[in-house]
């Protein structure tokens, strides 16, 4: 629990966003968003159902190409543009320094592989191929999710979808990425069930230094989880800023009208 | 004495978008001077914007007017203007907010919500430890508490475990919030004191106190804000 965000903080961003639009033909899936994402920093989107706020994050995150604009991401000392390398190249990218945790953990699992066979591939395909320390690493995982260890051979399928989300989690993290999206993360499980997942990814993010973006339509995990705060309405950014300022004092009427929308956020 | 924050022309008004667009005026040109080793309570009646106010120095409120000069790392940053990396970069190290409400973190013990901060700024996991244990016991917190998660506490208790949080490793620039509103005596002269201590390490104060006689022993200045009021 200790290893805080690195200090002085990183001059250079992770992600580099300009401009990007993703259409459906006429329909705008969303519109000309710009942003930077630094080391460190974890960057929440919302809006309702319908806002763009998934579309952009298939756009960021390398699985759809948008219609116009660039996604750039640091790769050591270059600026490499996501949507002009090789696919091999992106799709190994999107392997290795990125992570992608699904709204629903079938779409992230893979579910005929056992739990420790889901958490090793990551390291194989980094290029680990010791069996003994890549069965270790799977354990540890486990763990840290809080999987019981004596869980390693068994089918996701018999775990409950708490445990299914929290074995993802330790799948996409096994590998180090350097930069996590996150669809919905806590969506369709039980209220102490999102708590205890918050919190580990509270804590992981903070430990491991990672940046990571957050699509979520619950301003309470937004609150807990996000240092910056994006708003998305009909495919556009309507108001940014830093997660408390945009959720306690908010400008734009439909802000005023989520942020006014929730018990208590 | 090292000015520490000058706040200048600061006006605040609300705008509801979706109760026809009503304005509510809060303050109006507000300005706001505070060194080193000085502390500076907000005075006036309820709804004069005391509150407001403090949330726009920590750049929780952003006002329709004005700036916020605070010193962070040897200049002066206008956290109104600024990036908000940098943001929270001043409120890691410089600027600390402490409410009346302790935002709960599911799950996390007191003990661990308490070191947070300092490990935040990089002070080592043992000596954070150790700190943060001394100023639990100093706010008289029961020690069987400090493993658990505040989520239970007493209204008191969870406002200790907030209060030892922030002065554990005082930031050089204070706002404080009605931090004594749930304590009882004794731990009001707990916080007087560590009020007087970070002053006398060079903090600079800004507060709000319902207690006169809290107040009148932490103020070096009074600021009424009944001047200030914007004209509804």
């Amino acid at each position: 629990m200790n290893a805080p965000v690195p200090f002085p903080a990183p001059l250079e961003p992770l992600l580099t966003v300009d401009g990007v639009s993703k259409m459906y033909g006429d329909r705008i899936g969303c519109a000309d968003v710009s942003f930077r994402l630094w080391p460190g920093e974890v960057l929440g989107i919302v809006g309702e159902s319908g806002s763009g706020k998934s579309t952009l994050l298939r756009c960021l995150s390398g699985i759809d190409e948008p219609t116009s604009g660039k996604v750039r991401f640091r790769l050591e000392d270059d600026l490499v543009d996501v949507f002009s390398i090789p696919e091999p190249t992106r799709r190994a990218l999107m392997r290795t320094a990125w992570g992608i945790v699904h709204q629903n953990p079938r779409d992230g699992l893979r579910m005929s592989v056992s739990a420790g066979g889901n958490v090793g591939e990551r390291l194989m395909d980094r290029g680990d191929r010791h069996y003994g320390r890549i069965r270790e690493s799977a354990a540890e995982w486990l763990s840290r999710v809080e999987i019981a260890r004596d869980r390693l051979d068994d089918m996701p399928k018999r775990f409950s979808g708490g445990m299914q989300q929290r074995l993802q989690i330790a799948r996409i993290l096994v590998s180090e990425p350097r930069l996590v999206f996150m669809d919905e993360p806590t969506g369709g499980l039980d209220v102490s069930v999102q708590a205890k997942l918050l919190d580990l990814l509270r804590v992981l993010v903070r430990d491991l230094g990672i940046a990571a973006v957050i699509v979520t339509h619950d301003l309470a995990v937004a609150r807990l989880l996000t240092d910056r705060l994006m708003v998305m309405k009909d495919g556009r950014v309507v108001e940014e800023g830093l997660t408390d300022q945009v959720l306690d004092d908010p400008h734009h009427a439909y802000t005023q009208l989520l942020a006014s929308a929730v018990l208590s956020a | 004495m090292t000015l520490m924050l000058r706040a200048e022309h600061l006006s605040k008004a609300f705008v509801l978008h979706n109760q026809g667009g009503t304005v509510l005026p809060v303050l109006a040109d507000v300005g706001l001077s505070v060194h080193a080793g000085e502390a500076v309570v907000l005075a006036g009646p309820s709804g004069t914007g005391k509150s407001t106010l403090l949330r726009i120095l920590y750049g929780n409120y952003r006002p329709s007017t004005g700036s916020v000069q605070v010193l962070h790392d040897g200049r002066m940053v206008d956290i109104v203007t600024a990036d908000p990396r940098l943001v929270l970069e001043v409120r890691r190290r410089t600027l600390g907010y402490v409410s009346q409400f302790l935002r709960v973190i599911p799950r996390v013990s007191a003990l661990d919500i308490v070191r947070d901060p300092m490990l935040g700024r990089g002070v080592a996991d043992a000596e954070a430890t150790r700190r943060a244990r001394d100023m639990l016991a100093r706010l008289n917190l029961p020690e069987r508490l400090w493993s658990l998660p505040p989520a239970t506490f007493s209204g008191g208790e969870q406002q200790r475990v907030n209060i030892a949080r922030s002065f554990v490793d005082p930031t050089p620039i204070m706002l404080l919030d009605e931090p004594t509103a749930s304590l009882d005596a004794g731990n009001r002269e707990v916080v007087v004191d560590l009020v007087a201590d970070a002053r006398a390490a060079g903090a600079a104060i800004v507060g709000i106190f319902h207690d006169e006689a809290v107040r009148d022993r932490v103020a070096t200045r009074r600021l009424d804000l009944t001047a200030f009021k914007a004209a509804a």
